[in-house]
């Protein structure tokens, strides 16, 4: 016990079946705390419903997910999770959304609202507070959205292809905000995407899955400092052999 | 030694009324197309690039200028054109083959005709085996699969593509793009193509148009003459989208 440190996040044996269809088959891994890891496979190969039984939004089958080393409960653990679609609530204004996760949590008053400014100040939105989402765009939504997640100071953050929808130098852009927050907070985040240029952007690891019944073909150290250059030669290689590994069209 | 141009847009010009007053969506708009040139319109979300495809396949009138498609005014739909939408609207109470063959039975080709060719591009298109299946069965790269083969099925002289794969994730996109190169080299056409991603843009076109920020023009031109099949991470790919996507009015 003494002098290895624990694993924030620690699978085991994780399995899902709906019905008889096996989809998620045996994972076994750790995130070390503070870890940015990327998920990546091929499309339909159950990233979604492997980020769902994490979060036991879906009960697993069998196996057992430790945060901290203790089974994982969204009730006792300090998890965040950004799903695809934009999950802005309408009928509150930009402050109210950031705030949410912590009266959730109770969080003093006087508290909580200085953790939203601070928020809302590092995503540029500050101008904004006051607005409701419908009055600003799908990419400030977005912001919105991880101000509210990092908000909590969550020792977990799930993210399901949040950038799936924008167009390129958007999603560069927000990448970056996304990591300039990681870097800051040192929260652990668990990162599932569709697009390999993205996760080698982003990611310290690459864990790629193999198609269903979903296990873990490998995961890849992604040695490039940050910030990264997509142009540069060694990110260009690294992307293209992720490419490789999951390449079905 | 007149070049032919397929398709013209002189000083095209598109306002809606709202309640709040004239909406200006596009301004002074000159676009020529080439006889089957791969035209991308490349620019941010809300820039007016569906209401220029928009007035080109005739669903919506111009407000000033002109458009004219092989030497004809526009001022309807009509079977020279043929649109892929973004949202794919197929017929959900038709199978595929009565999507497919939809064109041409309303224009009353006899049913031997119509099934023969409706059968060459599903097989074009890659969805035999799927004649009868219907859309909420398919996936959503197989459902654009469908639109692309319900345009091309009219035969019409211009393709008009509204984001087609806006919709589907990144390596299904990939996927469709390639597919959507290795369909024109078996069957030409002369295609307008919507995007707001650039990647997609360098991957396909003959000639990248962006435009600005609405109400929309044109901003600036690039010929792509990379050879095919392009690599994604070929360097001057990765220049080639750089260079273009920072000339794009951004919106935050």
């Amino acid at each position: 016990m003494q002098g290895k440190k624990e694993a924030k996040v620690k699978v085991q044996n994780l399995t899902k079946k709906f019905g008889d269809l096996l989809v998620l088959d045996d994972l076994n891994f750790e995130v070390q705390d503070g870890e940015f890891l990327c998920i990546v496979g091929p499309t339909g190969c159950g990233k979604t419903t492997f980020l769902n039984t994490l979060t036991k939004l879906y009960v697993p089958t069998a196996g057992e997910i430790l945060v901290n080393g203790i089974p994982v409960d969204p009730k006792k653990q300090n998890i965040s999770y950004i799903f695809q679609e934009y999950s802005a609530y309408p009928w509150l204004t930009i402050k109210e959304n950031v705030k949410w996760g912590l009266k959730i949590k109770k969080v003093p008053e006087k508290e909580a609202e200085e953790s939203a400014a601070e928020m809302l100040d590092i995503v540029g939105l500050t101008k904004f507070a006051d607005y409701y989402p419908s009055q600003i765009s799908v990419s400030m939504l977005q912001r919105v959205v991880i101000a509210r997640a990092f908000a909590t100071k969550p020792e977990l953050l799930l993210m399901d292809e949040p950038y799936g929808q924008l167009d390129i130098d958007l999603r560069f852009r927000l990448e970056d905000e996304l990591l300039k927050l990681w870097e800051r907070t040192k929260t652990t985040v668990l990162f599932i995407t569709h697009n390999i240029e993205e996760a080698v952007y982003l990611g310290q690891n690459i864990m790629v899955l193999t198609n269903k019944p979903t296990s873990i073909k490998t995961v890849i150290q992604n040695p490039l400092p940050l910030p990264r250059d997509v142009m540069a030669q060694d990110f260009v290689e690294l992307r293209e052999h992720v490419t490789e590994l999951i390449k079905w069209w | 030694m007149e070049q032919k141009y397929l398709i013209n847009c002189d000083h095209v010009s598109k306002a809606f009324e709202t309640p709040e007053g004239v909406f200006q969506v596009i301004e002074d708009l000159n676009i020529k197309v080439r006889e089957n040139e791969f035209l991308v319109l490349f620019g941010p979300g809300q820039c007016g690039k569906s209401t220029i495809l928009n007035t080109i396949a005739g669903f919506e009138p111009v407000t000033g200028g002109e458009i004219t498609v092989n030497g004809e005014k526009v001022t309807k739909p009509g079977p020279e054109r043929g649109v892929v939408f973004q949202t794919t609207a197929l017929f959900p109470w038709l199978k595929v083959m009565g999507n497919v063959e939809y064109g041409p039975r309303m224009r009353g080709v006899p049913k031997k005709e119509r099934r023969a060719r409706a059968q060459h591009y599903i097989e074009l298109v890659g969805l035999q085996g799927f004649e009868n299946s219907y859309p909420i069965k398919l996936s959503g790269g197989m459902k654009q699969r469908v639109g692309i083969a319900r345009a091309y099925c009219n035969e019409p002289l211009v393709m008009l593509m509204d984001e087609p794969f806006g919709h589907l994730d990144a390596q299904t996109r990939y996927l469709m793009q390639e597919e959507l190169t290795r369909i024109r080299q078996l069957e030409k056409r002369t295609v307008i193509f919507v995007t707001n991603n650039i990647e997609e843009a360098v991957y396909l076109a003959d000639r990248i148009l962006v435009l600005r920020n609405c109400p929309t023009s044109v901003k600036a031109e690039y010929e792509i003459d990379l050879p095919r099949p392009r690599s994604y991470t070929d360097p001057e790919f990765l220049r080639l989208r750089r260079e273009i996507d920072s000339v794009v009015d951004h919106t935050l």
